[in-house]
C-alpha cells in the first residue's frame, strides 16, 4: 500500500540509498486520540472498514462491547474496552487501538523483504503487501500487538494511517467518522501542543488528575499519541504497553548480530554448491514424462 | 427540546438522565463534549446501567428504574431548602405566587383531592387557582386560621357527584397570589410541602442511590444557583428512559419543574431537552402522531363538541393571571389555526356555512393510543392494520399479544424495506404448523423506499425542518409511502363515489388538490403545510403589509379564522413561504457565535431557536446573562430585539408584566398544573411502576398510580416479585438502529448475539458466566440470549432489602441476519414487557418490569 505521493524515509531489507527519497516533503503527520471524550461508538472501526474495502467478518458474543479480542488483518481500527472498578465505582474505559507508527518501528526493523515495510518521512509506517514474503517477522517487532498474518494470502497486514487518503490531502477515515471531536489528525507539534492542552485541563477542572499524555519514548515516540484520563496505568486502557521498546533480539538481528545473518547465508550458499556436488541435479519427474 | 442540539455548547451543567445519548445520539453528544471542553461545564448522569453517557460523566448514579420522580422531587426540595433559586424569576416567571383553591390536598396518603376510586379518576374542581387578586401579606391570617393544603377535600367529591355532570371547571380570569410566596396555599409552599416528604433518606431508600451521592448530586446541579445568581445555566436532557413509564409525563413535569425552580427555562444552555430517537419523531408529533390531535396540537373533536362553536370555545383558552400581569395567551388564536387547518384539509368544501367543514373530522369516542388500538384488535374490534415506517409486533409491550392480535385480524397491510417480524407474525417463536394453518389473516407485503430515496423534511428533536434530497431512486417495484398512501386514499375515495357507505361526505370532501393525484410531490405537501393566502389579504401592522391570494405565507400571524388562508401545521407556517423553502436553507453563518444559525433550515414556531426566550431576561428586560445575549428589550425602538427570533409579543414593554410563557393562559411557568391538564396529578408524585419489587415508601397502600389501568385480556399478566425478584430494563445500543440494522452484516458484526447485561454479584448467585446461554422470563414470556455479566450494574439496596437490575437491548427478532440462527435465538425483547401505559401520553411501560433468569 505504498503511496508514491508521499516521501520515503526508510524501507526495509534495501541495501544502497533509499527509493523515493526525495519525491515529496510533508510534516510529521500525528493523530491525536482523546480516550477522555471517546463514547466508543465504533464509528472509526466502521469508517475504517468502509474506505479500506472490508466487509464482514464473523464475530462472537465475548461479554463485551469490544467488536473483537484484537485487531484483525482485515479490522485495523477496534476499540477496547474495559470495565474498571475504582474504590467509589465504576470506569469504563475505551481506547481506539490501531498500529502508533512508530517513530523507530519494530516492524520495518525486523522485516526481512525489500520493500515490504516503508516508513514516509511524514512519519506513516506502511506495509505493502506485494512484497510481503509472509515471514512474521513484524509481528514479532511491533510492542503493540498490530500486524496481522493473513493465512490465506499469506500476507500481513495493518493500518495504513490512510496514507492514500493523507497523501492527497485528506484526513484519515477514522478522523472524518469521529462524531464528539475525540480524534484529532494534524502535524505532531500541533498535537503534541493540543494533548496537553487537554491534559491541563482534565487535571485541573475534572476528576482525571492523573491525566497524560502517551507518547511512547522506547519506540522514539508514535505517530498516534493518546491523552489518557489516567496516564498512571496504561495497560487499564485495553492492553496498550507502559514502556513499549522493540524487542531485544529483533534490534540485535537487525544490528549488532547482523552479521550473522550474513554468515548464515554464504553458508547456506555453500551449502546448496556442495549439495550439487555430491549428488548432482535433482530430476523432477514430470520432466522424464515431456521428454 | 425547548433549546436544541447544538445550544448544549451554551451550557455549564447538565444533567443527563432517561437517555443515554453517548449511545443512541453519537453525533448529538458532541455538543456534550464541547460544553465540557469549552465551557468547563459538568455532566452528571443518572440512569439504572453505568452506560456510554456515564463514563463521560463526572458524576453518576445508579438509579431504581422508574424512581425517577423521586430523584427529582429530592431535587427540587434540596434546590429550596438551599437557595438555590432566584426569587425575581420564580415570582414572575412561574404561577409560585398564585394562590390554589381551598380543599386540594397534596398526596400524602397517594391520593390527591377529587379521587373517585370506581371510576379510577379524579374530579379535579379543587386543582385550580383562587380567584381573587393580591393577598400578599395576608399569610399570617391564613396560617393562624388553619388554611392550609389538606383539609376539606372530601367537599369538592361529594359536590360534584351529586350534580350529576356539571360544566367542566374552568381557570378564574383573576387568579389570587402572594408575592411573599408566604400563603400557606401558595403554589411555593405546597410544592415545597409536597417534596418535604422527599429527603435524602427516604429517595435512598427508593431510588436505591446511597443519600450520600444524592446530596452530592443535587448540590452539583443545583450549584449554577448558588445564592439566587443567574449567570449560569443548567440544562436537562432526557429521552425515552423518562416517557416509558406509567407515570413517564409526570417525570419530564418534575424535570420542568426543577428547571423553572432554578430559573433555567428559556435560557441559552438551559432548558427541558426531549432527545427523539428517530430522524423524524418530532416531525410525526407534530403532525397528529397521537391520535388525541390534530397537526398543531390542536385538540381532536370529542362526541360532546356539536359544532364548530362548541368545539372552538371547548378548545380555545382564556387568560388566567393576576390582575396587574399581562398574559398573551398565544392559544386564543386558536379559531385562526382550526379554520386554516379546515380549509387546508377540504379546500372549498370548507365554508362558513358548514362549519368550515367540522363535522367531517372524526370525533374521539374512545383511547385509540397505540396500546388500545392492538388491544382492540386482539378484542376483535380492530380489523385490519395499515403499517408504515414501524414494526409493531416488535415495538410491543408484550409482543406476543400483539402477535396473537394479528391472527385475529381480516387483514395487514406492511410498507417495508426489509421483511419485518410484524409481516411474518405467523412465523413467530414457538408457532406450530398447525396454528400456521389456523390463520386467516391476509397478509399484504409492500415494499417501499427507504429513507434516502425519497425528498422530504425531517424535523430534528430540535425543531428543525431540514430538507432532504433523493439519493437514490427506490430499487425494482418499491414505492414511496405518498404513491402508496394516494393510491389506496384514491381508490378508497372511488368505492365512496360508487357506493356511498355510512359517512361519504368526510372522505369526498377532502381536498386532493396535487399536480399528481397518484403521486402527491412533497414539495407540494411542504407548501399546502405551511399555508397560503386563499385572498387578498392586508395586515398594515406587518412588513410587507398584502399577500395576494394563491401566494404561501410567510408566518402564522398571518393565519385568519375567516376562511382566507389555508394552513396544513400553524406551527410550520414560514417554513415554507413566498420566497422558497427555508428547510433548504444551508447557511453556516452565526453571528451571535450562540449556535443559532438563523439561516440554517428553519426551525418552528416562527423560527426561533429556543423557546420562551423572554424569560432570559429579567423584568427590565435585561439578559440575565450579557455574555449569552439571546433577545433584549431596546427601549429606543419600543421592540424586542435579538439574536434569536424574540418568543414573545414584540411590542409588549417590560412595565406591562407580559409572562414569557406565552403559550399558557397565565403567562407564566406552570409549577402547579392546574384543572384537567394532567390526569394524574398537578404535582408529580412518586410512584412505583406496575411492576414493582416493593411497595411505595411513601404510601405503601397506593403503590402505584390511581389512574393507571391494567388491560384485562387473558394474556395481560402482571408479574409479582415472589416469582420475579429482578427489575428489568430495556435500551438500544450505539451499533444497531432499532430493528433495521440487524439486516445489515457490518452492524451485526459490531454486536452479533442478543444478550442480557447482568450485575457481577447476581451472576455469582446464580452462578451464570459471561458467554452463557439463559432464559430470561416475565409473568408473560421468555426471552433467550446470552449473559453479558457486568461490573456497570452494581447491587442496590431498596428500602433495606438487596436489589438487582438487569437490562436488554432490543435490537434482536426472529428475522435478519444471521440466516440460520436457531429460533430460541429469536426472541423479541418487548416479548416480557407489560400492557401498561402513561395516562397522558399513553406510552407503554418498557422500563422496570420484572423479569427472573435461569442458565439453560
Amino acid at each position: 500500500m505504498s503511496n508514491e505521493i508521499l516521501e520515503v524515509k526508510a524501507i526495509s531489507g534495501h541495501r544502497g540509498g533509499t527509493p523515493g527519497r526525495g519525491v515529496s516533503r510533508a510534516y510529521d503527520v500525528c493523530k491525536l486520540v482523546d480516550t477522555t471524550t471517546c463514547i466508543g461508538c465504533k464509528a472509526c472501526e466502521v469508517a475504517c472498514l468502509e474506505w479500506n474495502g472490508y466487509d464482514f467478518r464473523e464475530t462472537t458474543f465475548d461479554n463485551t462491547y469490544q467488536t473483537m479480542p484484537e485487531t484483525a488483518w482485515n479490522f485495523w481500527n477496534l476499540i477496547k474496552f474495559n470495565e474498571y472498578s475504582t474504590d467509589d465505582g465504576v470506569q469504563w474505559l475505551m481506547r481506539k487501538d490501531q498500529c502508533m507508527h512508530c517513530e523507530e518501528p519494530g516492524c520495518l526493523e525486523a522485516c526481512p523483504a525489500d520493500g515490504a515495510i516503508v516508513q514516509y518521512t511524514n512519519g506513516i509506517v506502511d506495509f505493502n503487501q506485494d512484497n510481503c514474503i509472509g515471514c512474521q517477522y513484524c509481528v514479532t517487532g511491533c510492542p503493540f500487538n498490530i500486524p496481522k498474518f493473513n493465512a490465506e494470502t499469506k500476507k500481513v497486514y495493518k493500518c495504513t494511517l490512510c496514507s492514500d487518503r493523507v497523501g492527497a490531502g485528506l484526513e484519515p477515515a477514522c478522523i472524518k467518522a469521529c462524531p464528539t471531536g475525540c480524534l484529532h489528525f494534524g502535524s505532531k507539534d500541533d498535537m503534541q501542543i493540543e494533548a496537553e492542552k487537554r491534559v491541563v485541563q482534565l487535571k485541573a477542572n475534572t476528576s482525571w488528575k492523573n491525566a497524560g499524555v502517551y507518547d511512547p519514548e522506547g519506540v522514539g515516540g508514535t505517530h498516534v499519541i493518546y491523552v489518557l484520563g489516567d496516564a498512571r496505568d496504561p495497560e487499564k486502557y485495553g492492553g496498550l504497553p507502559a514502556n513499549p521498546t522493540v524487542p531485544i533480539f529483533v534490534r540485535l538481528w537487525k544490528g549488532p548480530l547482523k552479521w550473522l545473518g550474513g554468515v548464515g547465508m554464504v553458508l547456506g550458499v555453500l551449502g546448496v554448491f556442495m549439495h550439487r556436488v555430491r549428488y548432482g541435479a535433482k530430476r523432477v519427474e514430470g520432466e522424464e514424462h515431456r521428454s | 427540546m425547548t433549546n436544541g442540539w447544538i445550544d448544549i455548547k451554551n451550557t455549564d451543567m447538565m444533567l443527563i438522565m432517561g437517555g443515554n445519548p453517548a449511545e443512541c445520539h453519537p453525533c448529538g453528544f458532541k455538543w456534550v463534549v464541547e460544553a465540557r471542553k469549552v465551557r468547563n461545564a459538568k455532566l452528571i448522569v443518572v440512569d439504572p446501567r453505568f452506560q456510554r453517557t456515564a463514563s463521560q460523566a463526572d458524576l453518576f448514579c445508579q438509579i431504581r428504574s422508574g424512581t425517577d420522580i423521586a430523584f427529582l422531587g429530592g431535587l427540587i426540595y434540596y434546590a429550596i431548602q438551599n437557595n438555590r433559586y432566584n426569587k425575581e424569576y420564580l415570582t414572575n416567571w412561574t404561577n409560585a405566587a398564585f394562590i390554589v383553591k381551598k380543599g386540594f390536598k397534596l398526596p400524602e396518603d397517594g391520593l390527591f383531592s377529587g379521587f373517585d376510586p370506581a371510576a379510577m379518576k379524579y374530579d379535579v374542581s379543587t386543582w385550580n387557582y383562587e380567584e381573587g387578586g393580591n393577598v400578599t401579606g395576608t399569610a399570617a391570617a391564613a396560617i393562624a386560621a388553619g388554611d392550609g393544603p389538606g383539609a376539606a377535600a372530601a367537599l369538592a367529591v361529594s359536590v360534584a357527584a351529586k350534580n350529576g355532570a356539571p360544566a367542566a371547571p374552568s381557570l378564574p380570569p383573576d387568579a389570587a397570589y402572594d408575592l411573599s410566596l408566604e400563603h400557606p396555599r401558595s403554589v411555593f409552599q405546597l410544592l415545597k410541602r409536597q417534596y418535604s416528604r422527599y429527603t435524602p433518606e427516604m429517595v435512598s431508600s427508593i431510588t436505591g442511590i446511597p443519600a450520600n451521592e444524592l446530596t452530592k448530586a443535587w448540590d452539583l446541579f443545583t450549584s449554577v444557583r448558588k445564592d439566587g445568581d443567574m449567570k449560569k445555566a443548567a440544562t436537562i436532557i432526557y429521552a425515552v428512559g423518562w416517557t416509558q413509564h406509567s407515570f413517564g409525563t409526570q417525570i419530564i413535569r418534575t424535570a420542568a419543574m426543577a428547571q423553572l425552580l432554578m430559573g433555567n427555562v428559556g435560557r441559552a444552555g438551559g432548558g427541558v431537552n426531549a432527545l427523539r430517537g428517530h430522524s423524524n419523531i418530532q416531525g410525526a408529533t407534530d403532525l397528529a402522531g397521537v391520535f388525541d390531535i390534530l397537526p398543531g396540537y390542536l385538540k381532536v373533536p370529542l362526541p360532546t363538541d356539536n359544532d364548530y362553536t362548541t368545539y372552538v370555545t371547548r378548545i380555545t383558552p382564556k387568560p388566567s393571571k393576576p390582575k396587574e400581569w399581562d398574559s398573551y395567551n398565544y392559544w386564543s388564536n386558536t379559531p385562526k389555526f382550526a379554520v386554516s387547518f379546515f380549509k387546508a384539509m377540504y379546500g372549498d368544501n370548507a365554508k362558513k356555512e358548514n362549519d368550515w367543514g367540522f363535522q367531517y373530522l372524526p370525533k374521539i369516542d374512545r383511547n385509540y393510543s397505540w396500546v388500545n388500538q392492538w388491544n382492540d384488535m386482539y378484542n376483535g374490534k380492530v380489523k385490519g392494520l395499515l403499517t408504515f415506517g414501524m414494526n409493531g409486533v416488535m415495538i410491543g409491550p408484550d409482543s406476543q399479544k400483539n402477535i396473537d392480535a394479528l391472527k385475529k385480524a381480516d387483514w395487514l397491510v406492511v410498507g417495508e424495506i426489509y421483511p419485518d417480524e410484524t409481516s411474518a407474525f405467523w412465523q413467530s417463536p414457538g408457532i406450530t404448523d398447525d396454528e400456521k394453518r389456523q390463520i386467516q389473516t391476509e397478509v399484504y407485503r409492500l415494499p417501499c423506499a427507504g429513507f434516502a430515496e425519497k425528498d422530504g423534511t425531517f424535523v430534528n428533536s430540535a425543531r428543525w425542518l431540514q430538507w432532504k434530497w433523493v439519493a437514490v431512486p427506490p430499487p425494482g417495484e418499491a414505492r414511496v409511502d405518498q404513491e402508496i398512501l394516494a393510491r389506496i386514499f384514491l381508490k378508497v375515495r372511488e368505492l365512496y363515489q360508487k357506493e356511498g357507505g355510512k359517512f361519504p361526505d368526510a372522505i369526498l370532501a377532502a381536498s386532493w388538490a396535487y399536480t399528481n393525484q397518484n403521486n402527491p410531490s412533497l414539495v407540494e405537501v411542504a407548501k399546502e403545510i405551511n399555508g397560503k393566502a386563499l385572498a387578498d389579504i392586508k395586515d398594515e401592522k406587518q412588513t410587507p403589509s398584502e399577500w395576494k391570494a394563491g401566494q404561501q405565507l410567510p408566518g402564522f400571524g398571518w393565519l385568519r379564522d375567516d376562511g382566507t388562508t389555508s394552513c396544513g401545521n400553524w406551527l410550520y407556517c414560514g417554513s415554507w413561504p413566498d420566497s422558497g423553502s427555508n428547510s433548504q436553507r444551508r447557511n453556516t453563518d452565526d453571528p451571535s457565535g450562540l449556535g443559532i444559525y438563523p439561516t440554517w433550515g428553519w426551525s418552528w414556531p416562527a423560527n426561533r431557536r429556543v423557546m420562551y426566550n423572554r424569560a432570559s431576561c429579567d423584568l427590565n428586560g435585561k439578559p440575565w446573562d450579557p455574555s449569552r445575549r439571546q433577545i433584549w428589550w431596546n427601549e429606543a425602538t419600543g421592540k424586542w430585539a435579538g439574536n434569536d427570533v424574540p418568543d414573545f409579543k414584540a411590542d409588549s414593554p417590560p412595565k406591562d408584566h407580559m409572562g414569557p410563557f406565552i403559550m399558557n393562559p397565565e403567562g407564566v411557568g406552570r409549577l402547579f398544573v392546574p384543572l384537567a391538564a394532567l390526569a394524574d396529578g398537578p404535582f408529580p408524585e412518586h410512584y412505583e411502576p406496575i411492576e414493582s419489587p416493593v411497595a411505595n415508601q411513601l404510601h405503601p397502600q397506593q403503590s402505584t398510580s390511581p389512574v393507571v389501568k391494567k388491560f384485562t385480556t387473558p394474556l395481560d399478566k402482571y408479574g409479582d416479585p415472589k416469582d420475579f425478584p429482578y427489575i428489568c430494563t430495556t435500551y438500544r445500543l450505539t451499533e444497531q438502529y432499532h430493528y433495521w440494522t440487524k439486516n445489515n452484516p457490518v452492524n451485526m458484526q459490531l454486536v452479533p448475539e442478543p444478550f442480557v447485561e447482568i450485575p457481577e454479584e447476581l451472576a455469582t448467585q446464580l452462578q451464570i458466566k459471561g458467554g452463557d446461554r439463559v432464559k430470561v422470563s416475565s409473568i408473560r414470556s421468555s426471552y433467550y440470549c446470552k449473559a453479558m455479566v457486568t461490573k456497570r450494574i452494581r447491587k442496590m439496596s431498596i428500602a433495606g432489602k438487596e436489589t438487582f437490575q438487569v437490562g436488554i437491548p432490543i435490537h434482536w427478532g426472529y428475522k435478519g441476519l444471521p440466516d440460520g440462527r436457531p429460533e430460541e435465538q429469536r426472541t423479541p425483547a418487548n416479548l416480557l414487557s407489560p400492557t401498561v401505559i402513561d395516562p397522558n401520553a399513553y406510552t407503554p411501560e418498557f422500563k422496570g418490569f420484572l423479569v427472573k433468569i435461569e442458565k439453560v
